[in-house]
């Protein structure tokens, strides 16, 4: 086996390790409330990856993940710890919003770019000012990310209340017809009912060009360089200050997508509380798939299949388990990941001893 | 306008509002200075006020409540000590991973216990333990034991050997464990004193509020963490800014009535906290291996 092909199955192994620790984990406390876990597994399963309306809202449920999984993961990769994807997915979804809202008399074919764009631009904004604060005044980026998040919040909800809701709710007017994208439901008629829409394929898009801005482009080779060592980054002649903005703005731009799913394809107006904890869960996403683009589809699935697998299940235990699963999962990832890397440490120390030996 | 700013109900909401704000800050204080960061202060706060409030609930004696509190939050901080201190896992994805836990867990019990999973039965409050029933709140012992804590706090993080060792170990691991300190042990310490405070915190939110609500922290443990920042790694100066942020919250209770401003005095402190970062005003330098596992292989 060669080396590459021997770090993708350590991956993928402990990966899969810390899954079924997770379960196993969740298991013992669904017994400890008196209810045989097989029963909640089972349907939990059925009721998801066994028909194709489930697939259809794990489909639905993993694209927002993927958007803000690239985010994590951009930001990880550059060596960065973006935590504010949060607070830029829903300044992103506020102006998909409000685009599709006031400038909807534009064609589809200009209106559709265009408020994917200002949900890019939005969101870039609020990743950008975290970049800034770090590349010019050394602030710590996960802190600045979360103050946004709240700041976010609170700028939303006075726009939001004061000048942009339809009176006695707190959501915006419903954007044009211009700038909805269509459900996959029309195209595949089995997946009837279920909310996934055409924005999927602009989430695979996104992390086709991700990929292809980090492996093959000298931006992403510098924003990996940085991400793996900061001061060789800066000896090799990186301008480290302008590839942290431009981490953070390009990660926070990724998370602004997400409005393609929650507002042009789905519920088509921004309501105050949307997607909320998404951003968070994102982290999740990209850690699992070890930040690589592609991986986080299956990563970000995985996490959709978690999300409206708990609601199938809602019936036999609280569907907070689901909250409490995903938890359980980051958790035993980042402590599995630690002791594989050890463990690989290790045997690569014992090898070279034997060998020099 | 302004008779309602100096009022005495005015100071009294403040220093109400910044109890919950000072405790978890004093905990971040102790924590950061042993070079563990603790994100998971919103989520130990959310755990202990359901703790306080079933310990409560069951009791009916909010002593016991508070034990609960208390004892849930050094759990929960023994479990961010265990990841981090002991596995050496990332600190801020740890935080992150037990704030959707708590999330998680608290409305699981809830639904379990209370029926319900946005809010519990009502408990009784601290009303019980004021001395002097004419002087509202004043009297009230959590109040004074937070400023008590929080005199005893900063003696004990500057003026004694243990205090000393707690930041050395958030500054210069290495040297410490030459002059034989255990960084181990000192950060288990920094994180559980964090869990315990915190825990104490969320059992005022609860009592104070009689009955636990879903997410009713509200990023407390958050603003905490920005006070902290704020008042630049120091018990009494994280004190001073809990006291300033529940003055403007309190103030964002008064403009309310008449202007649709709230909102913009809520986000004060987390702009503070972000100029303070940029050095803006003065610097705010944080411990010198804060956030960085202490890996015994590196010496």
């Amino acid at each position: 086996m060669n080396n590459k092909l021997k770090i993708i199955f350590y991956n993928f192994t402990s990966s899969l390790i810390a899954l079924i620790l997770s379960f196993l984990i969740g298991g013992f406390l669904i017994i400890f409330i008196g209810i045989n876990p097989l029963i909640v597994y089972t349907r939990f399963i059925s009721d998801t990856l066994g028909s194709t309306y489930g697939i259809g809202q794990v489909l639905f449920r993993a694209t927002p993940l993927i958007f803000t999984g690239l985010a994590a993961g951009i930001s990880f990769r550059s060596g960065l710890f973006n935590v504010g994807a949060e607070g830029q997915l829903k300044i992103g979804m506020f102006a998909t919003a409000l685009s599709g809202v006031y400038l909807g008399d534009l064609p589809s074919i200009i209106l559709i770019p265009l408020c994917l764009s200002t949900g890019m631009l939005a969101g870039g904004i609020w990743g950008a000012i975290p970049g800034i604060l770090k590349a010019k005044y050394g602030a710590h980026e996960v802190i600045n990310t979360i103050m946004m998040n709240f700041i976010a919040t609170a700028l939303i909800s006075y726009l939001i209340i004061n000048d942009f809701a339809v009176p006695a709710t707190v959501h915006t007017p419903e954007i044009s017809e211009n700038a909805k994208i269509g459900r996959l439901d029309i195209f595949f008629s089995t997946l009837r009912g279920s909310p996934v829409n055409a924005s999927l394929f602009i989430a695979l898009l996104t992390c086709i060009v991700i990929y292809l801005i980090l492996w093959k482009t000298p931006i992403g080779y510098e924003l990996r360089t940085l991400g793996l060592n900061p001061y060789a980054a800066l000896y090799g002649g990186i301008n480290t200050s302008r590839q942290t903005i431009v981490a953070l703005t390009l990660s926070g731009a990724v998370a602004g997508l997400v409005g393609s799913n929650f507002i042009m394809g789905y519920k088509h107006y921004y309501e105050l509380g949307f997607a909320d904890g998404i951003g968070f869960i994102g982290i999740a996403v990209a850690l699992l798939a070890k930040n690589h683009p592609i991986g986080i589809i299956f990563t970000a699935i995985f996490f959709g299949t978690l999300d409206y697998g708990s609601l199938a299940i809602n019936t036999i235990v609280p569907k907070e388990l689901s909250n409490i699963l995903q938890a359980i999962v980051i958790i035993c990832m980042i402590i599995i990941t630690k002791l594989t890397s050890r463990w690989i440490l290790d045997r690569q120390k014992k090898l070279s001893i034997t060998q020099n030996a | 306008m302004l008779d309602s700013l100096i009022s005495i109900s005015f100071l009294i909401q403040s220093l109400r509002i910044s109890i919950p704000y000072a405790l978890p800050a004093l905990g971040a204080t102790f924590s950061e200075r042993s070079g563990v960061i603790n994100i998971a202060l919103e989520g130990i706060l959310l755990i202990s006020a359901f703790a306080t409030t079933l310990g409560t609930f069951l009791t009916t004696d909010p002593l016991i409540g508070i034990i609960c509190g208390v004892f849930s939050g050094l759990l929960v901080g023994l479990l961010h000590s265990i990841i981090t201190i002991t596995f050496k896992a990332d600190q801020i994805v740890s935080g992150i991973a037990l704030n959707l836990f708590a999330v998680g867990i608290t409305k699981f019990l809830c639904q379990l216990i209370f029926n319900s999973s946005s809010n519990s039965s009502r408990i009784v409050g601290l009303e019980q333990w004021n001395i002097l029933p004419n002087l509202p709140f004043i009297n009230n012992p959590f109040l004074i034991g937070t400023l008590i804590l929080i005199l005893y706090l900063n003696y004990v993080l500057f003026k004694t050997r243990f205090g000393l060792r707690l930041r050395a170990v958030g500054e210069q691991p290495v040297a410490a464990e030459t002059l034989g300190v255990s960084v181990i042990k000192m950060r288990y310490y920094g994180v559980l004193i964090s869990g315990a405070l915190t825990g104490l915190g969320g059992a005022w939110l609860a009592l104070d509020q009689h009955s636990f609500t879903d997410g009713m922290t509200a990023g407390r443990g958050f603003i905490a963490l920005a006070a902290m920042i704020v008042g630049k790694w120091k018990p009494l100066g994280a004190a001073a800014a809990c006291l300033l942020f529940g003055f403007a919250e309190s103030l964002s209770f008064s403009f309310q009535s008449i202007s649709h401003a709230a909102q913009f005095i809520q986000i004060i402190p987390y702009v503070t906290t972000m100029i303070v970062l940029a050095g803006f005003i003065g610097r705010a330098t944080p411990p010198a291996s804060d956030g960085i596992p202490y890996e015994k292989e590196n010496l």
